[in-house]
């Protein structure tokens, strides 16, 4: 049977990669390759993973330079000439080996009142809002996130600025914005408005080009320009 | 993040702006030279019609047309509703600024 050779980062900011002979199996995936690396070869090995059908988002990594969710992502699509290098998400800092600490990615969520926030109780009937409007249209377009981090590791304005909420949390307040329910559409406006919100996006779509769940993220991000600048023109920012 | 079509318009509509930047006070000094009577500025007007300038204006031109289209692309990026035809955009913002050059090259010849 082929062996794949796999390149593995080993320790945290600082550290080197490790090689490692993996048997190439049919239909395997970069996540089985790992999974065989620390259930067979080196049990020390730290990885993240949950419900391996590209669900839960917590298995994304650098493979061969690229941010790929790992569950999802064949062997087959990405190794060249038998070879993997396998790494932890950029942009985030490294706790060990391929786990990178999601706080700032997280956090980022919360600074952009990435939270939906209504006003009825359990007392009020529903709202009433019809699928094909367009608001509930812009809400089905970004409501899949999983939020795995792969577009904010693609994402070169967060490499460059490190305050940049990024595309998942963007793509997070676009959805919240155009919920009809939600009554805290100003305060979030404000929120994604700044130096570091959404007019920081340089267009430059790697976050459009790698979301694994094909999400637009800068579609919600340009949409939050043109609310912003309405917002400010009405001279409610 | 690189080798896909919005980085490369990203890319092009930067380096065409820092290059025209570069080039602003060049040409500002170059109006500037009429200020100091017309043969001054003839002599610099001369200097233009060099083959190797024109080549460089023909640069120059091709750079103004890039910048003008990717700053078109990110207009409507931006300012429209939109999906799944932005690499179309690039594309377009591409053959336009192709065409102004080609364009030129032939005012040029001529």
């Amino acid at each position: 049977m082929d062996a794949l050779r796999v390149r593995v980062w080993r320790g945290a900011a600082e550290g080197a990669f490790q090689a490692f002979e993996v048997p190439r199996q049919a239909s395997q995936t970069v996540l089985d390759v790992v999974t065989t690396i620390q259930r067979v070869l080196d049990p020390s090995l730290a990885y993240r993973f949950a419900c391996r059908v590209g669900m839960c988002g917590s298995c994304a990594m650098t493979v061969n330079g690229v941010a790929r969710w790992t569950c999802r992502t064949h062997v087959d699509q990405v190794a060249r000439d038998g070879q993997l290098e396998i790494a932890p998400l950029r942009n985030l800092p490294v706790i060990r080996d391929l786990v990178a600490d999601m706080s700032p990615f997280f956090d980022k969520w919360a600074r952009a009142e990435g939270r939906f926030r209504g006003a009825r109780t359990r007392h009020d009937d529903f709202e009433r809002i019809a699928p094909q409007s367009a608001p509930r249209r812009a809400v089905d377009a970004g409501i899949e996130c999983i939020g795995c981090a792969v577009c904010y590791a693609s994402c070169d304005v967060v490499a460059q600025n490190p305050e940049y909420l990024g595309p998942a949390a963007l793509n997070r307040a676009w959805t919240l914005h155009n919920d009809l329910r939600d009554v805290a559409r100003r305060e979030r406006l404000r929120a994604v408005a700044g130096d570091a919100g959404c007019h920081a996006c340089h267009t430059q779509m790697g976050c459009t080009e790698r979301c694994p769940k094909q999400l637009t993220p800068t579609a919600s991000i340009a949409g939050l320009k043109r609310a912003a600048a309405k917002a400010w023109l009405a001279g409610e920012l | 993040m690189k080798g896909h079509p919005g980085y490369w318009a990203f890319l092009v509509h930067r380096v065409s702006g820092v290059l025209l930047t570069l080039f602003l006070p060049a040409h500002f000094i170059a109006l500037g030279s009429a200020l100091e009577g017309a043969a001054a500025l003839d002599g610099f007007l001369a200097w233009t019609a060099l083959p190797a300038v024109k080549f460089a204006e023909w640069g120059i031109v091709v750079l103004l047309a890039a910048h003008l289209a990717g700053g078109l692309r990110v207009l409507l990026l931006e300012f429209l509703p939109w999906r799944d035809w932005q690499k179309t955009l690039a594309a377009l913002a591409a053959a336009a600024s192709l065409g102004v050059g080609l364009a030129f090259a032939l005012a040029l010849a001529v």
